[in-house]
């Protein structure tokens, strides 16, 4: 069960704690993307872009490395999102007490997982914004067009906070993020159109790759920054709107089973 | 006037336990109220459902005459709460700490800078208030929470364990506190292992054990009413002593290598016989405490 009605704005005074929080150490955080993407662009375009050569995908012709760049920035929204819901949430939530502390306040439940959630996919907005500069500056992104990519970053944020909250409901020791981590987050890293388009899976396996939320990230990611896709903005648009809205309601269920006995 | 707190037959259970077992109190405006008890006796459970964190399997929880289950957030808005566990932001500094607490409750922020300021010094804190929390000994991290669970100005304050694991000193400085407190006028509920503390703070109070209460009053009347009010400790006693005892009526507990009596205060010429003839080696004379009360109504066996 979950309560709707005790949602109200209040919840960004917890999303405004975490990013006091973020403030102190928020150098450290922004090195990963900042120097992620130009490690990316060095192995895959001198190295294995240069076997590789050419990509053919959505009409367009494309060096490797202008095809997986935007697909680097999809990846880092999964991974930042992901990982705050499930193991940051968890620190504070388990370790840190500091759930327990915030509802003894006029903050509900829902509130404060409401705001994990979409602090998580703020950071992932972040990170798609340092990495939309850097990619920029080697000419991997068209702007301003690829400015819209922030938004689209935050979106699919949620969609990847709302599926690690419902992880973070579950697990019984945080060691057991593994799990997800192998079974969900590196088959989606690996197949979601990032590295090679959809088209090279096997027939069965496609509809399984555009399920994926990352697919489509990916795909908006391409469009926004290229302006080449395959799949219409409007369908990835739709479909992480109605993911995120599944799973942060699957979220919200997960940890007031876990947290309100 | 409605009561602070109105509690009646309220029960929670847990998968196989039933935690509280059908409990029936109220806290009057202004009260220092008690809930002692052996460990896993029920209060901490009994408190989670006071602040509407846990929801009660059966019975009514008025608070400030409002129903927790449909106006929780007015409920939490006016409580102050100091949980048994540290919950404090290790990642802030102590003042960070207080403003975004009082940012929860919607407090501005340049009131949120005096009343912070003036908790900070109130708990002789001023001198750490830009210091990470994790830097704090236990009895500052302690005072802290209890600065903290003052920033919403509460009627009604809650502590759970607000003395356990402080030294000596620590312990006395938050008595002190806690009574300035109690001199304003603000109502307080307080659970705690330390018989000496309910004995001093508070006006009055309930002994629970396996979730039900065994008994309700003032600590004076408790002692008096199950203790009589001297006590005198007889170890490695002889069959005589039990024999005069039991001619008496004096009422006792035998603890094989130790007796203890429970005799009436104002029974001088008996108190002094018993000393006379049977303290052979090692006896203690004393009053009563709150302590005699809990182990005679609780038992002396360990819990789990
Ligand atoms: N979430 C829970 N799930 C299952 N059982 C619980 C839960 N919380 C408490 N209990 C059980 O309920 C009983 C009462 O626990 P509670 O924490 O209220 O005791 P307490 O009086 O606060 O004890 P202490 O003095 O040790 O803090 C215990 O038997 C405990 O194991
Ligand atoms: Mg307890």
């Amino acid at each position: 069960m979950i309560r709707l009605d005790a949602i109200s704005w209040r919840f960004l005074k917890v999303w405004r704690r975490n990013l006091i929080t973020y403030g102190k150490i928020w150098k450290v955080s922004f090195l990963t993307p900042l120097i992620e993407p130009i490690l990316y662009i060095l192995a895959f375009g001198m190295g294995l872009g240069v076997m590789i050569g050419e990509v053919r995908y959505g009409g367009a012709t494309l060096s490797y490395v202008r095809f997986i760049a935007p697909a680097l920035i999809a990846v880092a929204v999964m991974h930042n999102a992901f990982f705050e819901t499930t193991y940051t949430s968890f620190v504070r939530m388990y370790y840190q007490r500091t759930f327990d502390g915030m509802l003894a306040t006029p903050l509900s439940l829902e509130e404060i997982i409401l705001a994990e959630i979409v602090w998580a996919a703020t950071k992932a907005a972040a990170a798609a914004a340092i990495m939309l500069a850097v990619l920029g500056a080697f000419g991997y992104v068209a702007f301003p067009m690829g400015l819209l990519m922030i938004p689209a970053a935050f979106l699919g944020g949620l969609a990847f906070a709302g599926v690690g909250m419902v992880f973070t409901g579950i697990v019984p020791t945080i060691d057991l993020f593994n799990l997800p981590m192998f079974l969900f987050i590196t088959p989606m890293f690996l197949f979601s159109g990032t590295f090679f388009p959809i088209t090279n899976l096997p027939e069965w396996a496609q509809p399984l790759a555009v399920a994926f939320p990352l697919h489509h990230i990916v795909e908006l990611a391409r469009n926004l920054c290229i302006g080449v896709h395959e799949t219409g903005v409007l369908v990835s648009i739709g479909y992480l709107t109605v993911f995120s809205v599944v799973f942060i309601l699957l979220g919200l269920i997960s940890m007031r089973r876990r947290l309100i006995k | 006037m409605d009561p602070i707190i109105n509690v009646k037959d309220l029960t929670k259970k847990f998968k196989d336990v039933t935690a509280v077992d059908g409990i029936s109190f109220s806290v009057e405006k202004g009260e220092f109220f008690g809930l002692l008890g052996p460990n896993g006796a029920g209060k901490t459970t009994t408190i989670r459902m006071l602040y509407g964190f846990s929801p009660p399997t059966d019975g009514t929880l008025e608070v400030f005459g409002l129903d927790i289950g449909k106006e929780w957030r007015e409920i939490k808005s006016r409580i102050g709460v100091c949980q048994q566990e540290n919950s404090l932001d290790p990642d802030l500094t102590v003042s960070q700490n207080l403003a975004i607490f009082a940012s929860y409750f919607n407090i501005p922020k340049e009131t949120a800078l005096q009343r912070s300021g003036e908790l900070l010094e109130f708990f002789a804190l001023s001198h750490r208030s830009e210091n990470k929390v994790a830097e704090l000994s236990g009895g500052m991290a302690r005072r802290l929470t209890l600065a903290r669970s003052l920033i919403n100005r509460p009627d009604l304050l809650v502590l759970d364990e607000p003395t356990t694991g402080l030294d000596p000193q620590s312990r006395y400085q938050m008595w002190d506190r806690l009574d300035a407190l109690k001199d304003k006028g603000l109502t307080v509920l307080m659970t705690t292992h330390y018989m000496e503390e309910a004995q001093t703070l508070c006006d009055r109070l309930v002994i629970v054990d396996h979730g039900k209460i065994l008994v309700e009053g003032s600590p004076r009347d408790l002692i008096a009413e199950h203790t009589g009010g001297n006590v005198i400790e007889i170890a490695g006693h002889e069959d005589a002593v039990i024999d005069f005892i039991q001619a008496h009526d004096i009422e006792y507990d035998d603890l094989e290598d130790r007796l203890i009596l429970y005799t009436p205060t104002d029974a001088a010429d008996l108190n002094n016989t018993i000393i006379d003839r049977f303290c052979v080696d090692k006896c203690t004379y004393r009053n009563a405490t709150l302590e005699d009360v809990f182990l005679r109504l609780t038992g002396r066996e360990l819990r789990e």
